[in-house]
């Protein structure tokens, strides 16, 4: 039995076409991949790295830049309620103040209505009791000349009369 | 099985070269499908990837994911484009066999898996032994590197030697065995489905049955492939092996 058959290369030639046109026709694939495939596949690959990394960096300086923004709105909110706070005392305290000025005022205002109300009752009472005595020295001077039909000087008669009336308000 | 292949001996004068043109021309058919794949998936790139982008972005992960299974990346990089390519073409090569297996012309075998050819994966494992060795004496140093075949003791040198061609010739027929073996049988069944009703009718089930076998073990074979170049190329460059 013949199992030259089994034996490779047993029909006694060697292919070295094969072996050459293999490795040309491999190592001309592998570069024009290289050139026209996988180098432009690796380029984008890379440059997604990239972008990853850049776009991973960016988030981390936001949430870093937020952060320190959070930081000082906070400080600021602190510092406009501390100002609030004591823009609202002083403003009560000037009212306080101010309120005590205007109730001093009012009150020395009424005062000084009062008194000068006062003052003038005062000389309009005195007026009119003068008015009334004259009045009524003017009438008992009448009465009298009617009653007693005399000549008398009208200045005397007043003269007498305003002593007599005098005295009566000295005894009232 | 036994076709007669189609070759053409060219004389060169002081040496002649054979080639078998059938193993040529599936050769460069391969290469042809690869490189269109490979370009069209590529064209239109976008950082936010779609459709074919994914899947070639999904084979260089996945490529990656083997070098860096064997060494650090920083020195496994430059064997990235080697891997890539490797894998895409022994995939194709091997799944190329499928469609119209066994097409002969004149008794001559036309249409077969290019890694059905023991003279392409023998090839392909020997590029990896002298890219492996070349590898190995740039990054390491000559001395450092021929110091390996006597570590860890001397008498292992003859050892170490016969590794060398071991996993060459391994690394490559283990290939070409797989691929043979599904063209042989695929090339039964269709005899079979050739002989008559009955035998057409009995050959469908085990006809797809094996043929889906044979793409599952043509994607597995060059995934063996390339993790054993990547495994024989890390044995070289690193200092640690």
């Amino acid at each position: 039995m013949n199992l030259d058959y089994l034996v490779l290369g047993s029909d006694g030639h060697f292919n070295g076409g094969d072996v050459l046109a293999t490795l040309v026709i491999f190592l001309i694939l592998m570069f024009l991949l290289k050139k026209f495939a996988w180098g432009p596949l690796m380029g984008v690959m890379q440059q997604r790295e990239e972008l990853v990394k850049s776009e991973i960096d960016a988030a981390e300086n936001a949430r870093k830049e937020s952060a320190k923004l959070l930081e000082e709105q906070k400080s600021l909110l602190k510092d406009a309620r501390t100002e609030a706070q004591t823009i609202v005392e002083s403003a009560k305290k000037q009212g306080e103040l101010q309120r005590d000025e205007i109730i001093t005022a009012a009150r020395a205002e009424a005062n000084r209505l009062k008194e000068s109300a006062v003052r003038e009752i005062e000389t309009e009472k005195e007026k009119a009791i003068a008015a009334v005595r004259a009045e009524v020295v003017s009438l008992s001077v009448l009465a009298a000349s009617k009653v007693l039909e005399k000549e008398i000087s009208e200045e005397d008669n007043s003269a007498l009369i305003k002593e007599t009336i005098a005295k009566a308000g000295e005894a009232k | 099985m036994n076709h007669e292949s189609p070759e053409l001996t060219l004389d060169l004068g002081a040496f002649s070269l054979t080639f078998n043109l059938s193993t040529v021309l599936m050769l460069v058919i391969t290469a042809v499908v690869v490189f269109l794949i490979a370009f069209i998936a590529t064209r239109n790139l976008k950082l936010k990837p779609t459709g074919m982008q994914n899947f070639m972005e999904w084979v260089m992960d996945f490529v990656k994911g083997i070098i860096k299974s064997n060494m650090d990346w920083k020195t496994g990089g430059r064997f990235h484009i080697l891997g890539i390519t490797l894998i895409m073409f022994i995939a194709v090569a091997n799944l190329l066999g499928l469609p119209f297996s066994g097409i002969v012309i004149n008794d001559q075998l036309w249409w077969k898996s290019p890694t059905a050819d023991p003279t392409v994966t023998l090839t392909l494992a020997s590029m990896v032994t002298v890219l492996a060795t070349w590898y190995g004496i740039k990054l390491q140093g000559s001395k450092h590197y021929f110091g390996t075949f006597f570590q860890p003791m001397s008498f292992m040198f003859p050892l170490k030697i016969i590794e060398e061609f071991a996993n060459t010739l391994t690394l490559g027929l283990r290939l070409y065995g797989n691929i043979y073996a599904g063209e042989i049988l695929l090339g039964l069944l269709a005899g079979l489905a050739g002989s008559g009703v009955v035998g057409f009718v009995g050959a469908i089930i085990p006809t797809m049955a094996w043929q889906g076998f044979s793409i599952f073990i043509g994607f597995i074979q060059a995934f063996i492939f390339t993790m054993l170049t990547m495994v024989y190329l890390s044995h070289k460059v690193s200092a640690d092996h």
